[in-house]
Order: C-alpha cells, then sequence, then structure tokens
C-alpha cells in the first residue's frame, strides 16, 4: 500500500508486485517483450526500464514499489534507448513481416517497431539463417525470427513442467532449442501450443491447415462437416471488438455456411456424450475394483504427458475418447447411412478447437475408425479468425445462425468443458439425481469452479467420499502426479486440462489476452450455463436419441478408444 | 589431532615456530603459478635432493606436525617478481635470489645453505645497477603493502603449522571465543573493508543485511571466479595462503550464521583448487572447520565449485546460479543476494581478497585498519601489474597510493623506456586512465569519476605501442564472447559495438560510426540487466573520450599511430639498405614487389596485403613500416 | 553407441556428486577431465539419473567453455589472450601453431587427433606473458618460433 509518483502523477498501489504493474494500471502500456505475469519475471528485454528522481534507470518489471517512489517512464533519454533496443532487434531478426503469420496484430515486436517510429535498421543481419522446425503437426519453430526473449523456455517448464525447449550456446550464438538441437517432435513436447501463446513473434506459430478447408470446400464431391468447441465461441469476438469472453456462436455458424460448410455441429453435444460415457466408466472402476484414480482423457496433451511421462498410469486413463474424436467418429458414422448420404459424397470433418494438440490428437493411431480418420482436419480459433478474414466477412453484420441437427446442442455441463473444472463438474450434474437449482449451485460450490491450479475436494456419493482433483497446467499435474505416485495423495477422478484456466486458454486461442480477458472468457462460458435450459447431459434429447439410435451396439467402437 | 582452545592453539603455534628456529637454514621456493611455469617445482625437488641428509636443513617427515614433510625446503606462494622466476628465498639470511636455474642449486647448497654466504649473481640488480640481497631491498617489493599478501611468499602454502606459525586462526579464536556475532559484523563494518571483487560495496554492511534476514539458513559464498584477463591476485592468493581466506569465510559464516559455504573457483586455476583442497582437509584436521569448531559447536563447512569457462560467473547471481547447475545467466534484482542468493536463501558473497582481509580486521581491530588507505577506503589493494611494465607481478599497497609510485617507483617503469600511454584498470569492464590521472589518489570512489571501475585489480600498462582503438575492440571481442546472451543491450549492443570497431581497425570506418558506437555504448551502460553488462561498453567509452583523435585518425587518414592495425599498415622498402635480393619479392603472396636483380626493389600498397612476410624475410632491415 | 564402460564410468562419478541438479556440472567437468570431451549420450545419461530435463542439461553444456561435444586432441594447447598476454602479441603465437598444424577457424583438432589449439581468456600468469598451457602446464614467455619447437617437442613425445 502506498502513493508513487509516475510522470509527474501520484497514483496509488496496493498489492501490485512490481512497479510495472503500477505503471500499467495508471494508464501507461509501457513496453515489454519478455515479461508474463503468469511467468516468472526475467529482465532481458529492459524495455520496461524506468528513471527515477536521481536520474538511476531500472527495469520496472523487477523493482518492487516503494511509497514515495518518483519515477520517469518516458524521459528523452529511454526514448532513445528503447527505440536503440528494438532496432537492435530487428537487425537480428529475420524481417519478412510481409509473409509472416504474425504480422499484425500479434506480433510484440512489430507493433513495438511502430510505436517508436522506427524507420531504418541501421545494423546487418548477419546471424546465420536456420532451417524451419515443420515436425510438428501443432506449431512451426522459426529460429530466425527469435529474439531470446525466453518466454517460451519459461512457458514450457514453468507453466507445463515439460521443458522441452531450453537455451543454447551463449552471447550472440545464443539460441532457443530443444537438446542437441533436435526436432521439436522428438521431444516430450506435448503439443500445448503455449509456447506459442507466448511468443512475441513469429518464431512459434501454428502450424496451418487453412488450405486445406479451403480445398475440401471446393470440393463438390465433399461433404464438408464443421464442429466447434466450446472455448472458441467466446475468443473469437476479441479480434472484432465483441466485448470480452461474449459468446458468439451464432455469428461463427453463420461464417461457417457463408464459407459452404455443410452441416455445422457443437463439440458441446459429445461433451455431453463423453459425460455419459465417462460417468459410466468411473461408476463401473469404483464399483467393480478398476484402476482409480480415473484420469480425464479430454485433454490430449495431458493424455501426451501421461504416456510420456507416467506410463504407469496409463491404464488410469478413461477410455473415453475427447469430446472431438466422440464427434467426429459419430458424424462420419451418420453418413456413413446412405439414409443421411444420397448423394455418396465423401465426408470431412473439420473441427474448430482452441487447441493446437488437437492437431495432433486427430493424428493420433486411436484416433481412426474403421480404418477411416475421425478428425480430418482441426483448426484452431487463431486460424477461424483468419478464414473469415480471408473471406472479408464482415463481422458485426454477421446475424447469428443455430447448428444443425442432429448433432447441434448441447448440455450447460457440456458447454462449462471449456474452463477448468468443467468436466468434473458437468459428470457431478450427471450423478445428481435432479436438475433443481439448489443441486446445481451446491455442485457449482462444491469447490469444482475456481482458476486455482490444484483444486481438491470430496463429493457424497452412494455412501462413498469421491475424492477428486482438477487440475490445470501441466506443471501442477507432474505435482500431483508425483504424489499419488508416491502414495502421498489418493483420489478417485483426475481431472486435467494442460493449458492453464482450461482450454478458453488453450494454444490456439488468440494471443495476447490479459487478465480480464482471461476471467471474460471463463464468464462466457458460464453465462452460456447459465443460458442453456437443459444442465445435464443425461436430458439432452439429442443425445438421448443417439443412444436410442446410432449408439445402441455402437457405443464403445464410436466413443472409446481401444487403448494408449 | 584437534585444537579446541586458544591455549592450545598458542602452544601449537611456539612449537611450530620452535621447529622452524630449530633449522639453520631454511629455503623457499615460489611455487605460484608464474614461478611453476618458469620450472619451479623442478627447483625444488632438486633443491630437496640435494638437502637431504644435511643437518641443518630438515627434510624428513616431523611426527606431530604431519604436513611439514619439508619444512626446511618448502614450496610457498607467489613471492610478486613473477617475470624474474623461478624465485627462492633463503632463510634466515633473508636471501632473495631471482631466475634461479637447476644448475644454480648446487652453488645455493654449498655456499648459502652451508656456509651462510649469498650467491651475488642471483641477487635482482635494480636499473641502475644496485644489487638487491634481500627482498625489501627490491623496489618492487620494499614500497609495498602487504596485510592481504603478507605470509604469501613466506610461509609453506601448503602446510596449516606454518600459517598457525604466523599467527593464524587467532582472529577466528578470538572471534568465536571472545566476541558474539553481532560483535564481529560490527567490527568489519567500522573497518570500513569495502568489497575487493569490483563495486566496493561494504562488505560489514551486506553481512549485518544477511544477519537481519528471518530466514535462517544462510551461505557464505567466496568468488573466486577472477576471469578479467590480466588479473591474477585472487589466484594468487588462494594459492599462496589459501588458510587466511579460508579463516576469513569461517568468520564471517561465525557472524552470519552460516553452516555452509562455497568457493568458486575459475576453471583456469588448478594450483588453487589444489592448495584449497589441502588447506580445508588440514583445518577439518584442526578442527578448525567443519563440525565444532574450536570447540564451540559452531560448524561450518565449505566446499569448492570449479567453474566451467564463463567470465559472466563472476557476477553474484550468475555465479550461485551456476553452483547450482545451471546456465551461469544474471537475474533481475531485486531480490538481491544478500535476501535470496544461492537456493534462494540469504547470502553473503564475498570475493577472495574480501575474505583474506577479515582476519587481520578480528585481530588488529577496526581502528587500526582505518589508519591504511583513504578515508572512504580503507585498507590495501591488490593489484596485478601487467603489460608495457619493467617489473611485472603482484602489488599490494594502500589505497589512495598514487598510479605514478604503482607504475614508476614500484613498477620500475615502462618497459625499455617507451612512453606511458595510459592504463587499463578494472579489466574489460574497466576504463584507461592516462597521463592525468598518473598524480590521482586511486581508491574506489576515485576510479569511478574516471569512467573506470576499480574492478578486481588488473592494471594493464601500455605504452605508445599500444593502439587504443585496437584495445578497445580487444575488450569489446572479450565481453562480446562472455556476454551471457540474456539482456538484449549487452548481448545485440556489445555484437554491434565489436563490429563497428573491427570496421574502424580495418581502416573502413567512418565518422557516423564514432556517433553510433557512443550511442550503442551509453544506451547498454543504462540499460543493461548486470554489472558487467553496464560496465562493458566503458572501454569504449573511456578509450573514445580521452584517446578519440587516434579514432579519427583510423578513419579519416586511415593511419594507426601505434603501427598496430594491420589493414592501416603500409611497408616501405628502405632503397639505401637494399641489396636487390629480391627475396622479399618472391615471399610476396600478393605479388606486391616489383623490382630488378641489384637494385632496390618497391612495394606497390595497392596489392600489398600486409602480411609482413617481407619484412620477416629481409635480411638486411631494408623494409620498414609506416602507420 | 558409447561403449559400457563409459557409462559404468559415469555411474561411479555420479555417485560421488550425489543424484541432484547441482551436481549436473562438477559431474560433466569429471567425464569432460576422463575422456577430453563430453559425450552426448552421456550428457543424456546423466541428465536421467540425476533427474535433470535433457534441454536443460543442453542449454547448461553449452554455455561453458570448457565442455565439448567434440571429441579433443592428445595435446589440448591453450594459448592465452588475456590483456597482459595479448599486448606482448600472443595471437601471432597461435597463428604460428594453426599454421603449421593445418588449423583453421573452424577446425580446432589435428585430423591425427594429437593436437587441439584453443584461446583462453586469461591463465593467471600475466607477470610471464605471453603463455600457453599443454593440458595444464603452463609455458611462459612464447614466441612464435618458441612454440613451434614446442610442438616438436611434443611429437616427439608421441614416439
Amino acid at each position: 500500500m502506498g502513493y508513487m509518483t509516475i510522470d509527474g502523477r501520484k497514483v496509488e498501489f496496493t498489492d501490485e508486485k512490481n512497479v510495472l504493474s503500477v505503471i500499467r494500471k495508471a494508464g501507461i502500456n509501457i513496453p515489454t517483450l519478455c515479461y508474463h505475469s503468469e511467468l516468472s519475471t526475467f529482465g532481458a528485454c529492459r524495455l520496461c526500464t524506468v528513471e527515477d528522481n536521481r536520474g538511476k534507470t531500472f527495469a520496472s518489471c523487477s523493482e518492487e514499489p516503494r511509497d514515495g517512489m518518483v519515477i520517469y517512464t518516458n524521459t528523452g533519454k529511454l526514448k532513445k534507448y528503447r527505440k536503440m533496443i528494438v532496432e537492435l532487434l530487428l537487425a537480428a531478426h529475420c524481417r519478412d513481416c510481409t509473409t509472416c503469420v504474425e504480422s499484425g496484430v500479434t506480433c510484440v515486436l512489430q507493433s513495438l517497431a511502430l510505436r517508436m517510429g522506427i524507420q531504418e535498421v541501421r545494423f546487418e543481419n548477419t546471424r546465420e539463417i536456420r532451417p524451419l522446425d515443420m515436425t510438428s503437426p501443432s506449431i512451426v519453430r522459426d529460429p530466425n525470427k527469435c529474439i531470446l526473449c525466453g518466454n517460451c523456455v519459461r512457458a514450457c517448464e514453468e507453466l507445463q513442467g515439460i521443458g522441452a525447449l531450453g537455451f543454447a550456446y551463449r552471447g550472440t550464438e545464443a539460441m532457443v532449442m530443444p537438446e542437441f538441437d533436435k526436432k521439436i517432435n522428438e521431444t516430450l513436447c506435448v503439443n500445448c501450443g503455449q509456447c506459442r501463446v507466448f511468443c512475441p513473434t513469429g518464431a512459434i506459430s501454428i502450424r496451418t491447415n487453412i488450405d486445406e478447408v479451403w480445398d475440401a470446400l471446393a470440393d463438390p464431391n465433399v461433404r464438408v462437416v464443421a464442429q466447434i468447441a466450446p472455448a472458441v465461441r467466446v475468443a473469437v469476438g476479441d479480434n472484432y471488438g465483441v466485448p470480452k469472453g461474449r459468446s458468439v456462436m451464432g455469428k461463427i455458424v453463420n461464417a461457417l455456411h457463408r464459407m459452404g460448410f455443410d452441416e455445422v455441429y457443437d463439440t458441446t453435444f459429445s461433451a455431453d456424450l463423453t459425460i455419459m460415457e465417462e460417468t459410466a466408466e468411473f461408476l463401473d472402476r469404483v464399483q467393480n475394483g478398476g484402476k482409480l484414480p480415473l484420469l480425464t482423457s479430454c485433454c490430449p496433451a495431458w493424455v501426451k504427458f501421461v504416456t510420456d511421462q507416467f506410463q504407469d498410469f496409463v491404464p488410469n486413463i478413461s477410455t473415453c475418447r475427447s469430446p472431438q474424436g466422440m464427434l467426429s467418429a459419430v458424424i462420419k458414422e451418420h453418413f456413413r447411412d446412405p439414409a443421411n448420404n444420397p448423394d455418396g459424397r465423401k465426408t470431412v470433418v473439420v473441427s474448430f478447437m482452441p487447441c493446437t494438440a488437437k492437431k495432433m490428437e486427430a493424428e493420433r493411431p486411436n484416433s481412426y475408425t474403421k480404418g477411416e480418420k475421425d478428425t480430418d482436419i482441426v483448426i484452431t480459433t487463431t486460424e477461424l479468425i483468419r478464414m473469415i478474414d480471408n473471406n472479408g466477412y464482415d463481422f458485426g453484420m454477421l446475424e447469428p445462425e443455430a447448428c444443425d441437427t442432429p448433432f447441434g446442442l448441447g448440455s450447460g455441463g457440456g458447454v462449462i468443458f471449456g474452463v477448468t473444472g468443467g468436466v468434473t463438474e458437468a459428470v457431478l450434474r450427471r450423478l445428481s439425481p435432479d436438475h433443481t437449482k439448489a443441486s446445481m449451485e451446491s455442485i457449482a460450490e462444491s469447490g469444482v469452479r475456481g482458476m486455482d491450479g490444484i483444486k481438491e475436494f470430496s463429493v457424497p456419493y452412494n455412501g462413498i467420499d469421491v475424492k477428486i482433483c482438477v487440475v490445470n497446467g501441466l506443471a501442477n499435474a507432474r505435482a500431483v502426479m508425483d504424489k499419488v505416485r508416491a502414495g502421498e495423495a489418493e483420489y478417485h477422478l483426475i481431472e486435467v486440462m494442460a493449458c492453464r484456466r482450461g482450454c478458453i486458454m488453450g494454444g490456439g486461442q488468440p494471443a495476447g489476452a490479459g487478465d480480464r480477458t482471461k476471467a471474460a472468457r471463463a464468464q462466457g462460458l458460464y453465462n452460456a450455463d447459465n443460458t442453456t435450459i437443459i444442465k445435464k447431459s443425461d436430458e439432452n434429447p439429442l443425445v438421448i436419441d443417439l443412444y436410442n439410435g446410432m449408439l445402441k451396439d455402437k457405443a464403445h467402437e464410436l466413443l472409446h478408444v481401444e487403448g494408449y | 589431532m584437534s585444537i579446541t582452545c586458544k591455549e592450545e592453539l598458542k602452544v601449537h603455534q611456539d612449537k611450530v615456530n620452535q621447529t622452524i628456529q630449530a633449522y639453520g637454514c631454511r629455503i623457499l621456493v615460489c611455487c605460484g603459478t608464474g614461478c611453476i611455469a618458469s620450472g619451479a617445482q623442478k627447483i625444488y625437488d632438486e633443491m630437496v635432493k640435494l638437502c637431504s641428509g644435511m643437518d641443518n636443513v630438515k627434510v624428513e617427515m616431523q611426527k606431530d606436525l604431519p604436513h611439514l614433510g619439508e619444512l626446511g625446503v618448502v614450496k610457498t606462494g607467489c613471492q610478486g617478481l613473477c617475470e624474474l622466476g623461478p624465485l627462492m628465498r633463503v632463510e634466515p639470511y633473508d636471501y632473495q635470489y631471482v631466475k634461479v636455474q637447476l644448475s644454480d642449486c648446487k652453488e645455493i647448497v654449498d655456499s648459502t645453505v652451508k656456509e651462510g654466504k649469498p650467491v651475488e649473481r642471483l641477487f635482482y640488480k635494480t636499473k641502475e645497477g644496485e644489487l638487491c640481497s634481500h627482498p625489501d631491498d627490491i623496489p618492487f617489493i620494499g614500497k609495498q603493502t602487504r596485510i592481504v599478501l603478507e605470509n604469501c611468499g613466506k610461509i609453506d602454502a601448503e602446510s596449516i603449522d606454518e600459517y598457525i606459525g604466523v599467527g593464524g586462526y587467532s582472529a577466528l579464536a578470538k572471534a568465536l571465543l571472545d566476541m558474539t556475532p553481532e560483535e564481529v559484523i560490527d567490527e568489519v563494518d567500522k573497518s570500513g573493508l569495502r568489497g575487493r571483487g569490483g563495486a566496493g560495496f561494504p562488505a560489514g554492511k551486506k553481512w549485518k543485511q544477511v544477519a537481519r534476514q528471518p530466514e535462517k539458513l544462510r551461505y557464505v559464498v567466496c568468488n573466486g571466479d577472477e576471469g578479467d584477463p590480466g588479473a591474477f591476485m585472487d589466484g594468487s592468493v588462494m594459492e599462496g595462503d589459501p588458510y587466511k581466506m579460508i579463516e576469513g569465510m569461517t568468520i564471517a559464516a561465525y557472524a552470519v550464521g552460516a553452516q555452509e559455504g562455497y568457493i568458486y573457483v575459475r576453471a583456469e586455476y588448478p594450483l588453487s583448487v589444489k592448495r584449497l583442497k589441502m588447506a580445508m582437509a588440514q583445518a577439518e584436521e584442526y578442527g578448525l572447520l567443519g563440525d565444532n569448531i574450536l570447540n564451540t559447536g559452531f560448524n561450518f563447512h565449505l566446499h569448492i565449485n570449479r567453474g566451467a569457462g564463463a567470465f559472466v560467473c563472476g557476477e553474484g547471481s550468475a555465479l550461485t546460479a551456476s553452483i547450482e547447475g545451471n546456465r551461469g545467466m544474471p537475474r533481475v534484482k531485486p531480490p538481491r543476494t544478500v535476501e535470496k542468493g544461492l537456493w534462494e536463501k540469504p547470502t553473503v558473497l564475498n570475493n577472495v581478497e574480501t575474505y583474506a582481509n577479515v582476519p587481520k580486521i578480528i585481530l588488529s581491530g577496526a581502528e587500526w585498519f582505518r589508519t591504511i588507505g583513504t578515508e572512504g577506503s580503507p585498507g590495501t589493494k591488490t593489484f596485478s601489474l601487467t603489460g608495457a611494465i619493467e617489473n611485472t607481478g603482484l602489488v599490494e599497497v594502500p589505497m589512495g597510493t598514487k598510479l605514478r609510485e604503482i607504475i614508476y617507483d614500484i613498477g620500475g617503469g615502462l618497459k625499455s623506456g617507451a612512453a606511458f600511454k595510459g592504463v587499463q584498470i578494472g579489466g574489460p569492464s574497466g576504463g584507461c586512465l592516462v597521463e592525468e590521472h598518473l598524480d590521482a589518489v586511486l581508491d574506489f570512489d576515485s576510479v569511478k569519476k574516471f569512467d573506470a571501475i576499480m574492478g578486481s585489480g588488473g592494471l594493464v600498462v601500455m605504452d605508445e605501442n599500444t593502439c587504443m582503438v585496437e584495445v578497445a575492440r580487444f575488450f569489446m571481442s572479450f565481453t562480446q564472447r562472455e556476454s551471457c546472451g540474456k539482456c538484449v543491450p549487452c548481448r545485440e549492443g556489445t555484437k554491434r559495438m565489436l563490429e563497428i570497431l573491427e570496421k574502424i581497425v580495418a581502416g573502413k570506418g567512418e565518422m557516423e560510426d564514432l556517433d553510433r558506437l557512443e550511442e550503442l555504448a551509453t544506451m547498454v551502460k543504462s540499460m543493461a540487466l548486470c554489472g558487467l553488462g553496464k560496465s562493458a561498453p566503458l572501454p569504449v567509452i573511456s578509450t573514445l573520450k580521452r584517446f578519440r583523435d587516434e579514432y579519427e585518425e583510423h578513419i579519416v587518414q586511415k593511419k594507426c599511430r601505434a603501427k598496430v592495425c594491420t589493414a592501416l599498415r603500409q611497408f616501405h622498402i628502405n632503397a639505401e639498405f637494399c641489396k636487390g635480393c629480391g627475396k622479399c619479392a618472391k615471399n610476396c603472396p600478393a605479388g606486391a614487389i616489383f623490382g630488378k636483380a641489384k637494385h632496390p626493389y618497391v612495394i606497390n600498397n595497392d596489392l600489398c596485403i600486409k602480411c609482413g612476410a617481407c619484412k620477416d624475410n629481409c635480411n638486411f632491415d631494408a623494409i620498414y613500416v609506416e602507420a | 553407441m558409447l561403449d559400457q564402460s563409459y557409462y559404468n564410468k559415469a555411474d561411479e562419478i555420479i555417485e560421488g556428486y550425489g543424484r541432484k541438479a547441482a551436481s549436473l556440472i562438477p559431474i560433466m567437468q569429471d567425464i569432460q577431465a576422463e575422456y577430453r570431451y563430453l559425450p552426448g549420450e552421456l550428457l543424456t545419461y546423466v541428465a536421467k539419473q540425476i533427474g535433470v530435463k535433457e534441454a536443460k542439461a543442453f542449454s547448461v553444456a553449452t554455455f561453458y567453455e570448457n565442455f565439448s561435444f567434440e571429441p579433443k586432441g592428445k595435446f589440448i594447447i591453450k594459448v592465452c589472450d588475456g590483456t597482459a598476454c595479448h599486448v606482448r602479441k600472443s595471437m601471432p603465437v597461435k597463428e604460428a601453431l594453426m599454421k603449421e598444424l593445418g588449423l583453421t577457424h573452424k577446425q580446432h583438432t589435428t585430423d591425427d587427433m594429437m593436437f587441439t589449439v584453443e584461446t583462453v581468456s586469461c591463465l593467471g600468469a600475466c607477470g610471464l606473458a605471453p603463455t600457453l598451457t599443454v593440458n595444464d602446464e603452463v609455458h611462459p614467455k612464447m614466441t612464435p618460433e618458441k612454440a613451434i619447437d614446442l610442438l616438436s617437442e611434443l611429437r616427439g613425445e608421441k614416439v
């Protein structure tokens, strides 16, 4: 608590952990490239340096606010130095901006260059040109664009506990790379894409599959079917001036229809299927002495993490396919029926996901049914925005449209899948004997909600105390799993979403989300739940229909995997 | 054997001294890195061989002094005059021999050891031709004030007994038995001892801050990663008198309540590591290190970490990161090392010389310490005096000593009488002092005002044959190579400064380059993350300020007055001396030399690649270089 | 594939320092000292044994100059280019050595694996500048001619 003087104006500070946050609170967007409130303070870009009243300069990211501090954020000296720093970075950066996917809003380096009015780079780029790493289905690494801010290294290590990337060598020879300059798919990378979210340039970007979608749409012999994951709807609007976190599902459906998608479905529907299957599996394991804790299987990054690093827990992973996998399999099966496919077209499923790991999941050998790939193309939210822009749609003028039947409706339990704790909450709703307001509220207040990285709580069910752990962030997951492995913790159910706060902050979402946006996206999903009449997955009429129809004898084949 | 109280320490001290005095003669062979390189080990072996079996020089093992294997013939640390090694002292006559060769050993034994007569031809001879028989007669040594180095060169660097003999460990006994930790800190604080590693932060203040931390697990760390090229003071202390520094660290640990300590020694100092390990083992055996020191219940365990080749690890947070097993990259501060240092625990981090000052301060008191040096910087400072100077070597003088005294009185002036141009102080992070600074008082604060830093104390003297632009380039190439690469100003800034400097020495500089260089230098100085980064541009800033004309000459006239910059040299043939043999033309790889046999040859400087092959091959000294 | 003996040696070294992250550097130093280089396979092995992520171990190993993934020659000659040596003309010494051995700025070790020539920042023997070390033994007051003589002396040793 106290006051400090920033550029001659008195500013109050409370619990801000550094001067930088106070400056930003005061409405001055001081530039940074390596600072992120969720990562450790690195202090490498030096752009947030300020000057105090004695002319001393220091980086505001690493200084605690003190009462009576007097600082200046934009002295002539600082302006000159900052400009020089950005110029030096540009000089060692591949400046193919016109063909860079991050050009425009997402490249922080570019926006800083613009802000500072850099019109000339006086130094030659002498860095050796290095090849791109295109081995991952999720991300592309372009070392020529790396400015060594270390955000990816810290995100991978600190948030995800993976450490697939590191700094190698030193000085001007320093580079970010996996050990021995291995390709990213030869490492323990889980494809979560968080490195890309934190990358301020185009050094790590999403491996895009947009052109494949255009090709499919242009092919008259192909039926192109879309599915849209919950978290996508609360993030697309970011780009179009829609209030943060507001669901724009109807507009997305409209845009996809205009693009030529034959059917547009909602992944929320298959989230309900997941709940039906996973709850059944859970009860079966509890009642029949199956492997516990049951580990959720919706998040492919988490599943890869377990199969890579906790192999002894592979039998604990739920055999349920992820919502993406279930819906794609069901769609394909639906159109295998000649009654639903009178013209005999080939079906291509395009899933719109907040997630880069889903691209990897779609490639997994267990993502095939009847020898056919379930999900043909995975498109992230960021790519979806680009597709909308590509077609030149005025987003504001897109009238909301409804999804198509028979897979276009989900329960409130399905829609909150996109936020950490959502899967568990939906399971608890499924287990609830009724759907009264009181029951729903007591579930919401059981401890399942909230943004903590690790939440432990228990709920009574049929005479047993069901112990649950809800985790987001793989570094947290590692901590939990180490305890479980060591016998220091026991749970019946562990829900893990690899990304902090869940899929709303997935690696495919638009980057640059601040704290307010993050909170708004979660709220957006809870709002969608609040406006849905059906709360419980088992009360979704389309789900009931499907179980009475197609799934009668195919539930296992279409909704489960044979192993990991 | 374990020493458990003051009395036992005193008894042991007396016993050692009696033993030493019992010898008719003691031979001290300098075995510092320098002298070993000159062959001191062989001299030592030879002396042991020759003295074996002689009555007055005991070489056999002493029963109750297990480490005094060769009490009569001992290996000491640096005796100071590295360039004149191997060095040898013979007691009780206090003779100092220089440039001792294997063939001299017999004569030394025959005349000095057996008969007490000096071997005069091995004495140091001053420029004026005066013979110096005793170490203190040599101006280089006599004009120094040795506190840190007081035992260096005088005692066996591998024997704790000899250290105890000269009063070693009485300071630790005093601190542990007569003083509270607070009193120890107070004494150090009052003494005004400032960290000798570079910035000169007051040691007492640092210790106080650590002692104040709520966290009780604390560490004491010694920075022995003396990375400045041209500095070897700390290395000399570690190999010449490791005990003093260890005693100082132990006192520091007691003062701040630490039980674990780390010494980080740079990889290039294998001898330091060896001597420190021996010293630690001996101290542990005597109960002066480890558990229950001097039977007081105080425990202090010391570990050695070897550096792995990274200059930046001399920076505090990089050093602790390296001990922890990480890349040696400095981190942002705060939190400072005193709050969160090694393993995020409060840590006292001082350098070798700082710790080595502590025992004497405890023994003789803060008042005494303050009588030496200046008001703001009490005590002495060790320097390694190198470069274009007559006497290179290790120097310890009171703070505030004028540069002139160090260079001319102690160092004997410039080599071969060349004109003084400047002296680089503080290594690559320091700056260049010139003529006008020769009579300035030299301490932490004054040096800073001259755009330089005291650093750890490297003094590299440069004469008229040194090109200051080339020197700036040399330092920049060093800091650039050693930049950890973390922060942008240092990583990219040093690279670009180096590029510009390389361009200028290659004769391709433009006047705008100087502005750009200045712009970069001031930016890096203000914006870099760590102290090393911030000081990386100092050599550029100070040379630009003091030798701007040389930069301009390189750029405008394409001339290097020191004739150092290869690309700017012009080779010419003096027609008077040229015999027309044609050897130069034959050896010229560029075909730039033309002429007719028996007539003077000519060099076409447009074709010349400045390799110097012609000059090297001329038998008549007919080829000269023009800047 | 490395011979099993390398792993046994690594195990022995690891035991000496303990299975903890802080042991990484000393373990690598000992391996480097043993084999005059750090075999990449052993780095991976050590990282796993002491619970350090591979990318991290690699990042540490590449940070410090003393570690090399390339095997070095029998004689490692380090020419000091500290300030004192530099102003007393150490680089001509290095150039003479490189020329004599046919080495370049890219190749530091001779094909017969006899000699490696490197630069070192300061050996702390500034009083005897310019200096160089051969497998850690300091040779003072070098000149290009003395350096060449030293090579033939060392070559003699190999017979």
